[in-house]
């Protein structure tokens, strides 16, 4: 597997803006001088009348955003997840959500795997932000091919969407050729009723390679990708509660507030079912390589492996 | 301007007026003395200023106007009904559980908003995007915005006016109300926002001063604003909190208070006087 092709979706980011900018005059894009980073400096070389810095100044570029919209404009208004779902959070939400105005936000760099930075760049708390706001899509990708396709989607989505990348370059998993894309809708990587694996984010391929694992061990794993975490996948995720009996939740983000608690939240009213939530435990991060970083939070193969096994007695 | 167009702004103004005490003493609540501080403003901007179409509120190459000081919705309420957005009667439900006068600007359910408001700061750069917006698509509307003097505490409006200038939106014309009071007291004692000419001149702004009760003035800042090419205009206008009602001009209690029954009528029939006395010019 050594040469499987790893690429950041913050990449399929800017690749995917550039796209759907030849496609789509209506299409601006706002960046606070990140460009470089979130990779919307990609659109920029190709665009650069659509293209609007607006300074290290995020909530302005969110109201400014939102202004663009109300014109008829679709605006993507890029910056790390940490300013743009943290920062930013009341202008997304007076702004944009209560307006209901057709902004997509794409933020990168989102999870403990930003690395160096340490923990004031390192936001896992932006899914339960934006969840929290009536009326957002809130989208967490998993690879290249999904990333690029949730860009696509959103753009043609009406209405305020908050789009999750990452810094790190990850597998890409899907094939293209045969890959179909839906808002709200997950996917069934591998079959299995012993245990309900269901991952976001770079979490979907350590998902997978644990899936596999767990298979030689005998245990019958059901691992789902679940890009979107608002509006939830329900009938995926009863299904498979309702199937395997055991639900086990992973994401790069906080357990408070993310794709675990939603699950859980859904589970409880629906169909009470055990669930063991893998995320980062209510606790800042630190500085460190990444790939150290997500082995250290547990955010890893191995440590769904263990979970899994533990959960299933084995 | 002709004198009797100044007439028809000052009875216009009168009537928008009544409708903020309308408005604030049917839903026990609300803002009332930054909705008179700026009435004139608003009587201005929606009876001569702006380029808009009452029975047509979404046309696309209307003039925008965003009120960034979202409270004095009662102000703006009043003006679009005058002006035929609404019906002047639905005035009194604002605030009602299940009026669609929202206690701060809605644009989707409002006939006439072009943005929603409320929190302060935000809706200069919103109205800066539409700016932004409005060039990039080479549509010739301008776009105004109004903003509190107590408004500009906060540190989203001067990252917005800086936007503003690096983008040059000589289609963007904010207006600063200038009314010197703020809920907690003088905005000077509060948390001092002046030098406020100075500070928007060092933004890059062109700015003008006016008294925000006088129409020529008014008449003449905007025509500045419209022959200003590159830069933004601001417009800092002088004005009386609680204006046009005795017992609230001035007063830092009227700020976000309604009228009770016995003060309705004390207000309607100050205004009702005052409108006779316009009429007979």
């Amino acid at each position: 597997m050594a040469d499987v092709k790893k690429i950041a979706t913050r990449d399929s980011y800017g690749a995917a803006l550039a796209a759907l900018g030849a496609e789509h005059e209506d299409l601006v894009v706002f960046d606070a001088d990140l460009a470089g980073a979130t990779k919307s400096v990609v659109f920029k070389k190709a665009f650069p009348n659509r293209h609007f810095n607006c300074g290290i100044a995020e909530g302005n570029m969110m109201a400014v955003a939102a202004g663009a919209a109300a014109m008829g404009l679709v605006p993507f208004a890029s910056s790390f997840a940490m300013f743009a779902a943290g920062r930013a959070f009341e202008q997304v939400r007076n702004s944009i959500g209560y307006p209901h105005l057709n902004v997509k936000i794409g933020a990168t760099h989102g999870g403990i795997s930003v690395g160096e930075d340490g923990a004031s760049h390192q936001c896992c708390e932006d899914f339960a932000l934006m969840r929290s706001i009536p009326g957002m899509v809130v989208m967490s990708p998993a690879d290249d091919v999904e990333a690029r396709a949730a860009v696509k989607a959103a753009y043609e989505h009406q209405g305020p969407v908050y789009l999750r990348f990452g810094r790190l370059a990850v597998p890409v998993f899907h094939d293209e050729a045969n890959f179909k894309f839906e808002i709200g809708k997950g996917e069934v990587l591998q079959e299995g009723n012993d245990v309900a694996i269901i991952a976001n984010g770079l979490l979907v391929n350590e998902a997978v390679t644990a899936g596999k694992t767990l298979k030689e061990a005998g245990i019958s794993a059901r691992v789902i990708n679940l890009c979107t975490i608002k509006p939830l996948d329900e009938e995926l995720v009863l299904k498979a509660a309702k199937e395997c009996g055991k639900v086990i939740t992973c994401e790069e983000h906080s357990v408070i507030g993310g794709l675990g608690e939603a699950v859980c939240s859904l589970l409880s009213e629906k169909w009470p079912t055990p669930v063991r939530r893998i995320g980062v435990n209510d606790e800042f991060g630190h500085s460190g390589p990444a790939a150290a970083l997500l082995k250290q939070f547990g955010l890893s193969a191995e440590h769904i492996t263990e979970v899994a096994k533990d959960f299933c007695g084995k | 301007m002709t004198a009797t167009e100044k007439k028809q702004l000052m009875a216009a103004a009168c009537k928008v007026r009544m409708g903020v005490i309308e408005g604030t003493h049917g839903a026990k609540a609300g803002h009332p003395g930054g909705s008179l501080s700026a009435a004139d403003m608003f009587t201005y901007l929606y009876f001569k200023e702006m380029n808009i179409d009452p029975k047509n509120p979404k046309w696309e190459d209307r003039d925008r106007f965003v009120l960034s000081k979202g409270h004095t919705a009662p102000g703006l309420y009043a003006a679009l009904a005058e002006r035929g957005f609404f019906p002047v009667a639905d005035l009194p439900t604002l605030r009602h559980i299940d009026s669609y006068l929202q206690g701060h600007p809605n644009m989707n359910t409002i006939p006439g908003v072009d943005m929603s408001t409320g929190s302060l700061g935000q809706g200069i750069s919103a109205a800066a995007g539409m700016a932004l917006a409005a060039k990039h698509q080479g549509r010739t509307c301008r776009v105004y915005a109004l903003l509190g003097d107590g408004e500009i505490e906060e540190g989203q409006p001067w990252e917005a006016f800086m936007f503003a200038h690096q983008y040059k939106l000589d289609n963007l014309c904010a207006v600063i109300d200038n009314n010197g009071l703020q809920i907690d007291g003088k905005v000077e004692d509060v948390m001092s926002p002046y030098p406020i000419v100075d500070k928007l001149k060092a933004f890059g702004w062109a700015v003008v001063e006016i008294d925000g009760h006088d129409f020529n003035q008014m008449e003449a800042a905007f025509a500045k604003a419209r022959e200003t090419k590159g830069v933004p205009t601001a417009i800092v206008m002088t004005t009386v909190k609680g204006r046009g009602v005795s017992y609230m001009e001035n007063q830092v209690g009227w700020h976000g208070k309604a009228p009770n029954d016995e003060e309705y009528k004390i207000a309607m029939d100050e205004l009702k006087a005052q409108l006779a006395e316009v009429e007979a010019m």
